[in-house]
């Protein structure tokens, strides 16, 4: 579904992305991971069309991206940004109605079929109640989970989220991620950016670590996974042990230890 | 929602009426006093619903003529600067935007000054004088100006358009101060121009106007749905399916000939775009196809009663600025608002 190749971004002189090869097939749920400024965000802006390929070449469902029209894209693609810039007091359905713009057509009220796909999202992210609330009066987190129920109102089968549950206590965390496997069990393909990296070894069946730029590490979760591997990325010393109950690996972090000592 | 439709249409209904009755209430006031019968007769003789003669004739020419046609025009003029005030204030996604912002105001204040300087502010083809000619190129002028030094990179961004806007206007802004210090029999018609007036506009000013009027509206008022998803900001409209560069020139450019339209008949008059979206997106929220509709029809409302007080307050028969009118009672109001706002304007 996704295809990249040898895919790099620039930003001005600076190279953020460089040389990426990989694959998402349909129904995967990838964690994309990374210390801070590996190039994460900017990746997903790529797919997402925002920040412009510098070489390579990003293929959704088989199509160049450059060929999508921006509605067409977002037919297919789901975004959910790190960082909400909110600035009009919109009332949070009118928010969620937004996710619907793709599949509407011209001027005019929205329909009765977009109503009730946005009271859907909203159901299922927790935020039916806040309907009529205005965004700029509501918390972060609860503000993160209307974006999130606005990109599920999209209804597009790639969903590329960026740090989406950062913002939220740990039960909506669990909750949302609950939702998304749900999502993806139903069919969906997930492209996660995160730094918890417990929830992505509890969650995602595979992983991507990018660092400085590069795929690092990419593979299923159960091999990737390890202390030399997140030793080696994040420049830390970690301790991995297995959840009691599902048997994932999970990081444990060791204080005062030497940073950088496994790094370069 | 359904309910809320219902509120929309209603109160578009409701506004409407209430226009209407303004339109003749305000035609009806005027120093020369004649009986309300006379005032609708002449206004039905004007339009051609009735037989000619059936009013006399001065009372048809003060009506119909003079007062009739600056009433109509003063509140398609507020209505352009209500519309034009809720499209920048959402595409440049700032509260305090007005139509003024990006210099479209400053680029109509040198046509005009200009036009006074080479003394052609007497000079008139069909009525028209050639002051609102040259401020209206002088508007667009400004605002292709603004929009090409905007550009960064192809991209037409917020933050560089803003500044643009506000080099343009300081550049225009010292140009006209220049011709005022070079001219200084212009002076004063420059000073009153730029306050802004309906004093001696008639039908071939609503006439002039009118094709920028709804040229800029036909623009502007199908793009609603865009203008929400703008605010959220750039990255999040691509990603929602919105075309962004074509529908922030095609906003942009709709809201600056609207603007244009009002600032070449009338002179600058502030307030109205700046106050009137406020007031609508505090009591109706945010969604900008009703926030454009009520700011346009509360616009217009607000500068035809500006213009009333502004022809009657003074009691010799001097006419006030009508931009000095909706300053003074739009600073103040303003003022107001911002004291008891409670999710109207978000600043940070």
């Amino acid at each position: 579904m996704i295809s990249v190749e040898g895919l790099s971004a620039k930003y001005g002189d600076r190279i953020v992305l460089q040389g990426l090869d990989f694959h998402v097939g349909e129904g995967e749920l990838v964690g994309l991971l990374g210390p801070n400024g590996s190039g994460k965000t900017t990746l997903l802006l790529c797919l997402s069309k925002v920040v412009a390929l510098h070489a390579g070449k990003v293929a959704v469902f088989g199509r160049e991206l450059s060929a999508y029209r921006a509605r067409e894209l977002a037919l297919v693609e789901a975004s959910v940004p790190q960082r909400l810039e909110i600035s009009f007091p919109f009332k949070c359905i009118e928010v969620v109605l937004m996710g619907r713009y793709p599949h509407q057509r011209e001027f005019g009220d929205d329909s009765d079929e977009d109503l009730a796909k946005a009271m859907e999202a909203m159901q299922l992210t927790d935020t039916l109640e806040l309907a009529q609330r205005r965004i700029t009066e509501i918390s972060g987190g609860e503000a993160q989970r209307v974006i999130i129920a606005r990109a599920l109102a999209q209804e597009a089968k790639l969903m590329l989220l960026d740090e989406a549950t950062a913002n939220l206590d740990v039960a909506h965390k669990m909750e949302m991620f609950d939702l998304f496997s749900q999502k993806n069990e139903q069919g969906g393909t997930f492209l996660c950016a995160m730094h918890d990296l417990n929830l992505a070894a509890l969650y995602c069946q595979r992983l991507i670590f990018l660092k400085n730029g590069r795929v690092s590490v990419d593979g299923p979760t159960t091999e990737t996974f390890t202390e030399e591997n997140l030793s080696n990325i994040y420049e830390a010393e970690v301790k991995v042990i297995e959840h009691p109950d599902t048997g994932a690996p999970q990081a444990l972090f060791v204080p005062g230890a030497e940073r950088g000592a496994h790094g370069a | 929602m359904a309910a809320s439709r219902r509120a929309f249409v209603l109160g578009i209904v409701l506004l409407t009426i209430v226009s209407v009755l303004s339109v003749l209430g305000a035609t009806g006031i005027g120093r020369l006093e004649i009986p309300w019968g006379t005032v609708i007769a002449a206004i039905g003789e004007g339009l051609g619903l009735s037989p000619t003669g059936s009013v006399e004739r001065t009372p048809l020419v003060v009506v119909f003529d003079i007062r009739l046609s600056r009433v109509i025009l003063s509140f398609l003029m507020g209505a352009a600067l209500g519309v034009a005030g809720s499209v920048f204030q959402g595409v440049l996604r700032n509260p305090l935007a007005d139509p003024f912002t990006i210099g479209v105001a400053s680029g109509a204040a040198f046509g005009a000054a200009l036009a006074f300087a080479l003394g052609w502010g007497g000079t008139s083809y069909l009525g028209l004088g050639t002051i609102p000619l040259l401020a209206l190129m002088g508007a667009l002028g400004a605002l292709a100006l603004v929009v090409i030094l905007g550009r960064v990179q192809g991209r037409l961004r917020r933050d560089t358009l803003v500044l643009a806007g506000i080099v343009v206007a300081t550049f225009l802004s010292a140009l006209i101060a220049l011709i005022k210090a070079l001219d200084e029999e212009a002076v004063s018609a420059i000073v009153f121009w730029v306050m802004g007036s309906f004093q001696g506009r008639g039908w071939i000013h609503v006439g002039f106007s009118l094709p920028y009027l709804l040229l800029g509206m036909y623009l502007v008022v199908k793009c609603g749905r865009e203008l929400d998803i703008l605010t959220m900001g750039e990255l999040q409209a691509r990603q929602l399916g919105v075309e962004v560069e074509r529908v922030r020139r095609r906003l942009l450019v709709g809201a600056s000939l609207l603007t244009a339209a009002a600032v070449s008949v009338s002179g600058v008059i502030g307030f109205v775009g700046l106050v009137v979206p406020h007031l609508v997106r505090m009591t109706m929220g945010a969604a900008h196809q009703r926030l454009m509709v009520f700011s346009g029809l509360l616009g217009g409302l607000a500068l035809l009663w500006s213009d009333v007080a502004a022809r009657t307050l003074l009691s010799g028969g001097e006419e006030l600025p009508v931009g000095v009118v909706t300053a003074l009672v739009g600073g103040p109001f303003f003022c107001l608002l911002l004291k008891r706002k409670r999710g109207g304007i978000i600043l940070d």
